[in-house]
């Protein structure tokens, strides 16, 4: 069905009971098939939210893996403070919530049929599909880098495999070695990930390794947090001073002075855009990114790799019935985060519900909190509420910011419990 | 508890919500009017799914007083509270959103947290809260109906943090709150507080 905006606003008291927690919303007639495509942190939580508006709705979540591992608090693992097991999370608490699970690739989404097909050779029907296609790398934007080299030279950018190599790079590195790290160009997953991996590692060769450097070399001129996580190197890692554990090098808006373009497997070698060749022991590129492949495979996808998308109910633009959730969709205002897939997921969860019942979707309400762990005892965080624009066009920051400055050490240590609160409701609420 | 301090919060709290919720800085109008459910999803990220935390220090906020919730919302809102990150939360949620929040999470079971705790301490703690606490917070800091905190089965970090904050002074006590908790202070010093803590920590009596 087709949304107008006059709709948007008429149907905002009518429906207000979707989405409420626990409110069981009767369904009449056959029941309806939801299909999900890919169980991270918007795919999860949407299958399962999804239930507890309507239980009355068919829900089938595909994805590959047996266990996901959460991007976020994967730095902590490289810093030594959190095992991998941590962050590892089967879907066997969507089956409790009667999310029938599947494990296949989806190889494909015939929009005009509704059909999901899978490289098992199975075909799922559905009356609307979720699509949560995470992220894939655009290999080609850095010479001598692919996803076969990454193995060896990780990015560590989904959690897993990558995460324990890296680890484990670092505990054989020297003392005295260096860390390159190179973020990508905007937009991209976790946007002050890079920064607290930096300060991570840095937490981590401060106390096993203090005469090691990190060096990070990044397309951009500034970064998510960067007053914050500047005030907590200088603090704990001596930053700008001669005996800095950690450099940051940007590049100029318009240039790649410090942008990885190439990278040398063989002697483990980065070269930047201004044709500085560095050598390093540890090596973390983290390549540009796009949509996931799901993404593009079923035509989801517009000229910027990124999935365009209704803002009220996540419905893509592209093709009627699918609805594009988390890092892939352009859902503009938020940022690419773990809460912001989450929250994306509960407002299509609940738009989902009402369209498949007939009823105009709610008034819809999303929320963004991010945490980084510098340090011991240092936690720095952003927040925001926000609304969606009456005319469909932003979804609008009406409070938020960041940790102040001057934030008392008693109060960074506190974010730094409440972090690690975070982390644990975060996944109990997409996964349990 | 404490329908002043909720009284001069509201107060503070009105000229900005008029003029923050309804309009963004481009000025172009937002939708407004979330039903309860849709905004209380949006608090489950960090206070866990119903607002039943898994800790080890986010409050469980499902089962509480709804005037308690509201109250320290608008605290939060007016900076009246001092807090890591709810101040730059709370100002974006409506007087109304925030009562329909309220009353969301007062129906919700209140979850006792599973932590640990020193059985010794909490047994002293238990004569100690009889014997200066069990008058607000009712029923051995079981109970929503008296308005107040539950204290029992909450997460003992944030318990200290709060308790921290209102001896320091950063967060107004009522006036018998304030006569109590220096009572306790002169005769039991902060190992008195460790008890009580000890004592909620059980998750029950």
């Amino acid at each position: 069905m087709k949304i107008t905006r006059r709709g948007f606003v008429k149907g905002a008291g009518a429906a207000t009971a979707i989405g409420m927690m626990g409110t069981p919303f009767i369904a009449l007639g056959a029941s309806k098939k939801v299909v999900v495509v890919g169980g991270g942190t918007g795919g999860a939580t949407a299958a399962k939210y999804l239930r507890m508006a309507d239980p009355t709705v068919e829900v089938t979540l595909i994805e590959a893996n047996k266990h996901y591992y959460t991007c976020y608090m994967s730095n902590e693992v490289l810093g030594g403070g959190r095992s991998i097991d941590s962050i590892r999370f089967g879907y066997g608490g969507l089956g409790s919530h009667g999310v029938n699970v599947v494990h296949d690739v989806v190889t494909g989404i015939d929009a005009k049929a509704q059909v999901v097909k899978t490289a098992g050779g199975q075909s799922f029907n559905y009356d609307r599909c979720i699509v949560a296609p995470g992220i894939d790398f655009k290999w080609e934007t850095i010479e001598g880098y692919d996803a076969k080299v990454a193995e060896d030279i990780p990015h560590a950018w989904k959690a897993g495999a990558q995460t324990i190599t890296l680890r484990k790079q670092l505990e054989a590195m020297k003392d005295g070695g260096t860390v390159v790290i190179a973020p990508p160009g905007n937009p991209f997953r976790c946007p002050p990930g890079p920064y607290e991996r930096a300060s991570q590692i840095a937490h981590y060769l401060k106390h096993h390794k203090p005469k090691s450097k990190i060096l990070i070399l990044d397309p951009k001129p500034k970064f998510s947090k960067m007053g914050l996580f500047v005030q907590g190197w200088k603090a704990l890692y001596g930053y700008e001073t001669d005996n800095s554990m950690i450099e940051w090098r940007g590049s100029a808006q318009g240039s790649n002075d410090n942008a990885v373009v190439k990278v040398d497997a063989g002697s483990r070698s980065v070269i930047t855009g201004f044709d500085d060749t560095i050598k390093a022991d540890v090596l973390n590129v983290i390549p540009g990114q796009k949509a996931g492949k799901i993404a593009f495979a079923a035509g989801l996808t517009n000229d910027s790799g990124w999935c365009p998308i209704n803002l009220h109910t996540f419905e893509s633009t592209m093709h009627k019935n699918i609805h594009v959730i988390g890092d892939a969709s352009i859902a503009k205002g938020m940022p690419k985060s773990g809460y912001a897939a989450n929250s994306e997921a509960k407002v299509c969860a609940a738009s989902v519900a009402a369209l498949l019942n007939g009823q105009e979707p709610g008034t819809p309400a999303y929320v963004n909190t991010c945490y980084s762990i510098v340090g011991k005892d240092w936690g720095i965080s952003v927040a925001a509420v926000y609304q969606l624009a009456q005319d469909g066009s932003k979804i609008t920051k009406v409070s938020g910011g960041l940790t102040p400055t001057d934030a008392t050490a008693e109060m960074r240590a506190r974010e730094v419990a409440y972090a690690h609160s975070w982390f644990t409701n975060i996944t109990n609420d997409i996964f349990m | 508890m404490a329908y002043n301090n909720l009284k001069k919060a509201l107060i503070g709290a009105l000229a900005l919500s008029a003029s923050s919720a309804a309009f963004a800085a481009d000025d172009k109008p937002l939708m407004t009017g979330a039903g309860a459910g849709m905004l209380a999803n949006t608090c489950a990220g960090c206070h866990g799914t119903h607002g039943a935390s898994a800790g080890p220090a986010t409050p469980s906020i499902s089962g509480i007083s709804d005037v308690y919730f509201e109250e320290v919302m608008q605290g939060f809102k007016s900076g009246e509270i001092k807090s890591t990150i709810m101040g730059r939360i709370a100002k974006g949620y409506s007087d109304d959103e925030i009562k329909a929040m309220a009353g969301l999470f007062s129906k919700q079971p209140f979850v006792p947290a599973k932590q640990p705790f020193d059985a010794k301490k909490a047994k002293k703690g238990a004569k100690l809260h009889d014997k200066y606490c069990e008058k607000c917070h009712a029923d051995g800091a079981t109970s929503a109906e008296d308005d107040s905190g539950i204290l029992m089965g909450q997460l003992t970090p944030y318990l200290r943090y709060t308790l921290d904050d209102y001896k320091a002074g950063d967060r107004e006590m009522t006036k018998k709150m304030k006569k109590k908790v220096n009572q306790l202070i002169k005769k039991e010093g902060d190992a008195g507080f460790d008890a009580l803590l000890n004592f909620y920590a059980q998750g029950k009596q």
